[in-house]
C-alpha cells in the first residue's frame, strides 16, 4: 500500500472555524499585492473579535479595522499604492478605534518575523535607533554588543504569530506551494513565525505540477510549514496575483471611494460585496466589471 | 529648448546621485525616478537601478513604461525582502518623500498631530527609520511650504544627524542625510550642528521666497548660487527618452 503525506485541503469556512477571538494573525502579501483576501473576507463575515493583526498593510488592514475586528495592529505601513493612503485604516486611526498600534520600521518588521521563525526572543539591528518607533513603542528594548565595539542596537522582539494566512499561485494538497510572480514577499517567514499556517491558492495541482513549467526555486512553502490548503480562484482579488491577474484598479478605486465616503456609501459597498460568501463576492465583482466595461 | 522648473528639479536630483558610484539608487515618486534615471544616462553610468518592483534593470526605461523584452535587460533580482539586505549592506541611496522635514533633518511620513490620536494618519514610518541609520538618504518635496518645512516634525520617521548622534554610534555611524530637493531649492544638512543649509535656489526663486515658504529657519552662507540649468544633453534625454509625455509637469507644473 502506498503511503504519502496527508491531504490538508480545507474550505475557507473550515479555516476560519479554527480561529478564535484574541488570536494573533499574520497576513502575508505586501500592501495591495497577493493578499489572502478570500480568507480576510471570511474573517470579516465571522463573529471573530479582538484580533492582533500583523501585516504589511493593505485593504486587509483597512477592512478588518473598519469592521472593529482588531484590538492590536502591528504594521510598518498601510497603503493601496495607486491610492497611497488606505481610507479605512486612516479613519480608524483618526477616530481612535484601534485600541493598540505598534508601528515599526519595515526592516524591523521583517527582522521580528525572522526572530520568531528562528525561535529567538529577538534579533539585533540598527533600524529604529533615534526614531519615534522606539519612543512610541517603549516595550522595545535595546541591547549592547557583548564584543569590543559595545554598540547599542535595537533588540527587535520576535513577532510570534498564532496563525499565518497567505495566498500563492499554486499549491499541492500537502501544502507545498509556488509563487509565479516576481516577488515572494515574506510568506514563508509568516508561515515559519506561526503556530499554524494556512495557504490559499489559485489552483491546487499535483505535486509534480508545481515544477512542471517553472523552476523549483519558485516553490516557496514546504509542507512542513503548512497546516491547511484552500483552493480559492481569484482569492487575492482586488490585490495582485501576478501572473494570474493584476490588481483590479477600478474595483480598488470604488473601494477607496466608498471607504472615504459617508457611512451610507460604505454601507452600500458592504451590502453589495461583503455580506455574502466568497462565491457571492466573486459574482458581484463580475457584475461590477460588466457594468464598468 | 528652454528648461522648465521640473527639468531643473530633475537635474538637481541627478546631481544628488552623481558621486555615488556603484550603488543601488532607490527613488520614491515621479521626479526622483526621473532624476535618478537621468543621472544613470549622463553623470553616473555605474548607478544600479530597479524597475521599482523586483528587478534590477541594466538600462533605464521611460517613466511608467511597461517592461519590454526588446528594450529592457534584466541584470538582477531585488524583491522586497532583498532590499533590506542592501539597506543593511549600505550600498544604497534612497530618495524618499517627506510630509514634514525639520531644521535638524528629521522627516515624518507617519502621522500628523499626536501619534496616539492623529489628526491625519499617513503611510506609517515605512523604511525611513532603517534607511536613515544604514544608507545615504535624500528627500524630495514637490510643494515647498511652511507645513512641510517645520520647526519640529510631529513623528520622527527618518532620523536626522543630531538625533542619530544622540542615539549613539549604532545610529550615527552610517547616518548620511545627503540632499533635500524641493520645487524651490536644494538644502543639505551641513549648517551649524548639522542643520538645514541652503545650497542653491532654483532659477527665478529668491532666498526670501524660500524663507517665506518655510516654517523653520535654515542657514544661508553668503550669496546663494542658482541651481544649475540642465544641459542640452540632459534636456534631450528628459524630453525624448525618459518623459516624452511630460508626466513631470503633474508634479512640478510649468510656470
Amino acid at each position: 500500500m502506498t503511503r504519502g503525506p496527508r491531504d490538508k485541503t480545507m474550505s475557507i469556512e473550515q479555516v476560519v472555524d479554527t480561529l478564535e477571538d484574541g488570536l494573533t494573525v499574520g497576513i502575508g502579501g505586501w500592501g495591495p499585492r497577493r493578499k489572502p483576501m478570500a480568507l480576510v473576507r471570511a474573517i470579516l463575515r465571522s463573529d471573530l473579535k479582538d484580533l492582533t493583526l500583523v501585516s504589511w498593510g493593505g485593504a486587509d488592514v483597512g477592512l478588518l479595522t473598519r469592521a472593529g475586528k482588531v484590538r492590536k495592529l502591528v504594521y510598518a505601513f498601510v497603503s493601496l499604492d495607486s491610492v497611497p493612503l488606505e481610507p479605512n485604516f486612516q479613519r480608524a486611526r483618526q477616530e481612535g478605534t484601534i485600541p493598540e498600534v505598534v508601528e515599526l520600521d519595515e526592516g524591523m518588521f521583517m527582522t521580528g518575523l525572522q526572530a520568531a521563525a528562528q525561535r529567538l526572543p529577538f534579533l539585533p539591528m540598527r533600524a529604529g535607533l533615534g526614531s519615534d518607533v522606539l519612543t512610541h513603542n517603549p516595550a522595545i528594548r535595546t541591547v549592547t554588543s557583548p564584543y569590543d565595539d559595545a554598540t547599542e542596537l535595537v533588540a527587535v522582539p520576535a513577532l510570534r504569530l498564532d496563525v499565518a494566512l497567505v495566498h500563492l499561485n499554486r499549491a499541492d494538497r500537502h501544502g507545498n506551494a509556488t509563487y509565479l510572480g516576481p516577488d515572494p514577499y515574506f510568506d514563508d517567514l509568516f508561515c515559519m513565525a506561526a503556530e499554524r499556517a494556512y495557504v490559499s491558492c489559485e489552483q491546487v495541482v499535483d505535486t509534480a505540477g508545481l515544477t512542471v513549467d517553472t523552476p523549483v526555486q519558485r516553490v516557496l512553502l514546504n509542507r512542513m510549514m503548512v497546516d491547511g490548503v484552500v483552493e480559492t480562484p481569484h482569492g487575492a482579488h482586488f490585490t495582485t496575483c501576478t501572473p494570474d491577474y493584476e490588481r483590479d484598479e477600478r474595483f480598488q478605486r470604488a473601494y477607496a471611494a466608498a471607504a472615504a465616503g459617508s457611512d451610507e456609501e460604505w454601507g452600500a459597498f458592504e451590502d453589495r460585496f461583503l455580506r455574502g460568501d466568497e462565491t457571492a463576492y466573486q459574482d458581484a465583482v463580475r457584475a461590477f466589471a460588466q457594468e464598468q466595461a | 529648448m528652454t528648461p522648465t522648473r521640473a527639468d531643473v528639479c530633475a537635474a538637481a536630483i541627478a546631481d544628488a546621485f552623481a558621486d555615488d558610484g556603484e550603488l543601488f539608487a532607490s527613488p520614491m515618486g515621479l521626479l526622483p525616478t526621473l532624476g535618478v534615471r537621468l543621472c544613470r544616462l549622463t553623470q553616473n553610468p555605474d548607478l544600479v537601478l530597479s524597475d521599482g518592483e523586483a528587478l534590477f534593470l541594466a538600462s533605464p526605461p521611460p517613466l511608467f513604461a511597461p517592461l519590454s523584452a526588446e528594450r529592457d535587460v534584466v541584470e538582477g533580482w531585488i524583491p522586497f525582502r532583498k532590499v533590506f539586505d542592501v539597506i543593511a549592506y549600505g550600498k544604497r541611496h534612497v530618495m524618499m518623500g517627506a510630509t514634514q522635514v525639520d531644521r535638524h533633518g528629521n522627516q515624518n511620513i507617519s502621522a500628523i498631530g499626536d501619534f496616539d490620536r492623529p489628526k491625519r494618519q499617513l503611510l506609517g514610518s515605512r523604511g525611513a527609520p532603517g534607511n536613515t541609520v544604514n544608507n545615504r538618504t535624500s528627500y524630495w518635496v514637490p510643494k515647498h511650504s511652511p507645513r512641510v518645512f517645520v520647526e519640529q516634525v510631529d513623528v520622527v520617521s527618518g532620523v536626522g544627524p543630531a538625533r542619530a548622534r544622540a542615539a549613539g554610534p549604532g545610529a550615527a555611524t552610517y547616518n548620511d542625510i545627503h540632499r533635500i530637493v524641493s520645487n524651490l531649492c536644494v538644502f543639505d544638512v551641513q549648517g551649524e550642528d548639522h542643520t538645514l543649509r541652503l545650497r542653491s535656489v532654483h532659477p527665478g526663486v529668491s532666498v526670501e521666497e524660500v524663507r517665506e515658504a518655510s516654517g523653520c529657519g535654515f542657514q544661508v552662507d553668503g550669496d546663494v548660487p542658482e541651481t544649475r540649468l540642465p544641459t542640452e544633453e540632459e534636456l534631450v534625454v528628459i524630453t525624448e527618452v525618459l518623459d516624452p509625455k511630460g508626466l513631470r509637469f503633474k508634479e512640478v507644473p510649468d510656470q
